[in-house]
């Protein structure tokens, strides 16, 4: 570890440190290698400048996303929640998936936790696509920069769409019963919506992936809900936590937990005649297999895990 | 089944002259009829040749009397526009009014057996709960309320009305995606003209542009061709607002939403662009529209992507960025260089 980090622009491929040589002077290489970290981000702030960049029909900014939205939750992910990843290779590397997990911490850090785990630890690095709730696009800012980093309105026409391009989707069918539920209600999954995301996957013909994410309920325990706040500012919830809003923004820093993010056995629908997505008895079926599935991992992973902020 | 006789509305227009200007080129065309309340400028004129241009307004019932009387076969119905030279109303009464006038004199006449209208993709509106891309058979998630997208709709309503009732005919519905070119004047390329280019600001709109050339052809091979059906017509590829301001070289103002209004009032009584409530809409959200159906069942690939089209708009333009790339690469070149030399 250097001193002063610089976050590597572009991840390189076949470079070798050698040992540092017994004189006091940086070697060569180490020299190279600063210059050549500069010359990088040169090139990324003369490419953001002038617009020469890609992104796709939804609005995804791969450069920007792994550039300068990853970099600042990898502490988070490494220091802070101490994210343990297991099964990650269930999760195909290639093609079509969707991930569905429980939601759960007011705040959607899971969600994002469990993208940089994608992008990080699996070896096709492959980059989570979110279907978000109606409100997160609603908003200035924040749908703008959800939508950069690639993910969209969680509507049926959008999932097959990246489904059938190959892309892997996140689906958190909970939603805010599931993020904004109070702490006594914790590892409870909450109904699984209408089960819209069976019949995309079956229409589409790929794995569902379950995720079961332990450790998000205890970040921001949820002991009450300001009702009228919440009307208010047109939000589903304002959270009370025993920190926020009492210590004000002091409050709003998530406890350390300790994260397991279990992807569990794939759950093919190649196998199905092509109008079952139309089948509604099926895909009520299919829901509850998936969301049992990872409601048993979770109690499984509960009963393992000794203490909350330990692991 | 090839057309002899040709109608071409909105013909003082970019896209309806040089239309009448290819179909004038096409020996296969015995007439070809241009149609508009203003002459022609000089320029188009030159190029649109043996193009007949018949001065009136396709809101007076005359024009019954002309598509009878010279047994139009194909109308071509280009004069539906955004970008209005007048007020808004009588915007309004030229596209709507205009629209049911031409389409009554078209089922009056028994001749007529192909209809082709220039709508646009506002149809399908612009907001937060809009999927990724809209296909044909869509509907908007908030339904137009005011503005050009409302008289597109409507637009579109007459005509499914018409071909509900001359099923003979053969309608085709054209959905544009923003035209641009170095040569054709929209409201986005004046826009992307100005030197600070106002945006709202915690919003960067998907834009997704058709470069004019590939707007010709469409409207081209549908007159010429029996295509009915409604299609999307969009290049391939999308560019984020802020991409595009800056492959511009321009400057974006960011306004809050709150002072959106009038900052949008003031551009407007400047005569620079229009930024009604409806264009604000489009620049927070954007707009996507799947061409696939255009590929497949229409039989056309835009040449330009919606990349190549912004680019060769900038370049037909001249529009000299703020600040040139090149001073970007030798700045990038000036910084480097001077770090060597202090090692």
């Amino acid at each position: 570890m250097t001193e002063a980090q610089i976050i590597p622009l572009r991840p390189r491929h076949g470079q070798h440190r050698t040992t540092t040589p017994i004189d006091s002077a940086p070697a060569p290489e180490e020299r190279d290698d600063w210059e050549q970290q500069l010359a990088d981000l040169l090139a990324f702030l003369r490419r953001r400048a002038t617009g020469d960049y890609e992104v796709d029909e939804f609005g995804f900014d791969r450069e920007l996303t792994e550039n300068l939205f990853l970099p600042p939750l990898r502490p988070l992910y490494q220091k802070w929640f101490r994210v343990e990843t297991i099964g990650i290779h269930n999760v195909p590397s290639e093609g079509g998936a969707l991930v569905v997990a429980n939601h759960s911490g007011t705040l959607p850090l899971d969600a994002l936790m469990t993208a940089l785990a994608l992008h990080d630890e699996h070896p096709s690095g492959r980059h989570l696509r979110m279907l978000g709730a109606d409100l997160v696009f609603r908003l200035p800012l924040i749908g703008t920069l959800a939508r950069k980093a690639g993910h969209t309105l969680a509507c049926n026409p959008d999932a097959e769409r990246l489904l059938s391009s190959g892309e892997l989707v996140g689906v958190w069918p909970e939603g805010f019963k599931g993020i904004g539920k109070p702490f006594r209600d914790r590892y409870k999954l909450q109904r699984f919506g209408r089960g819209g995301f069976v019949s995309a996957a079956l229409r589409t013909g790929v794995p569902i992936v379950p995720c079961s994410i332990v450790g998000a309920e205890e970040i921001y325990p949820m002991i009450g809900d300001i009702k009228p706040l919440a009307r208010l500012l047109g939000f589903p919830y304002f959270p009370v936590t025993p920190f926020f809003p009492l210590f004000g923004l002091l409050g709003a820093v998530p406890l350390p937990s300790k994260w397991y993010i279990e992807f569990g056995e794939p759950v093919s629908t190649a196998d199905y005649e092509p109008g079952a997505a139309d089948d509604p008895m099926l895909v009520f079926n299919l829901t509850d297999q998936v969301r049992e599935t990872i409601q048993q991992t979770l109690y499984r992973l509960l009963t393992q895990r000794r203490n909350t902020f330990l692991g | 089944m090839a057309p002899r006789i040709v109608l071409v509305t909105g013909v003082s227009r970019f896209l309806g002259g040089h239309l009448a200007a290819r179909l004038a080129a096409n020996p296969e065309i015995e007439r070809v009829l241009g149609v508009d309340t203003v002459p022609p400028s000089r320029d188009l004129r030159r190029r649109m040749g043996r193009t007949e241009f018949v001065r009136a307004d396709i809101r007076n019932p005359l024009i019954a009397k002309i598509i009878l009387r010279a047994g139009v076969d194909t109308v071509v119905h280009t004069s539906v526009t955004a970008s209005p030279a007048g007020p808004r109303s009588a915007t309004k009464e030229m596209n709507v009014i205009g629209t049911m006038q031409l389409l009554a004199a078209c089922q009056k006449s028994p001749q007529v057996s192909k209809f082709i209208v220039k709508s646009t993709a506002a149809v399908y509106g612009a907001s937060s709960r809009d999927p990724a891309m809209f296909t044909e058979n869509m509907g908007p998630k908030d339904l137009p309320s005011s503005g050009y997208a409302k008289d597109a709709v409507e637009v579109e309503g007459y005509v499914r009305g018409f071909a509900r009732r001359r099923p003979d005919v053969a309608v085709s519905t054209l959905r544009f995606a923003n035209v641009v070119g170095p040569r054709i004047d929209t409201l986005l390329t004046r826009y992307f003209a100005l030197p600070v280019v106002p945006t709202v600001l915690g919003y960067d709109a998907r834009v997704q542009l058709l470069h004019s050339e590939d707007a010709l052809a469409v409207l081209e091979r549908a007159t010429l061709n029996h295509l009915p059906g409604v299609y999307n017509v969009g290049g391939d590829g999308v560019l984020m607002l802020s991409q595009a301001i800056r492959r511009a070289g321009r400057v974006p103002l960011p306004v809050p939403a709150m002072a959106v209004q009038p900052v949008g009032r003031l551009f407007r009584s400047a005569r620079l662009v229009d930024l009604s409530p409806e264009q604000v809409r489009f620049l927070n959200f954007g707009r996507v529209v799947d061409n696939t159906r255009l590929k497949t069942e229409f039989g056309f690939t835009p040449r330009w992507t919606t990349r190549q089209a912004f680019d060769d708009y900038v370049h037909g333009r001249a529009l000299r960025p703020l600040v040139g790339p090149e001073h970007i690469t030798a700045m990038e070149r000036g910084i480097l260089d001077a770090v060597t030399r202090i090692r």
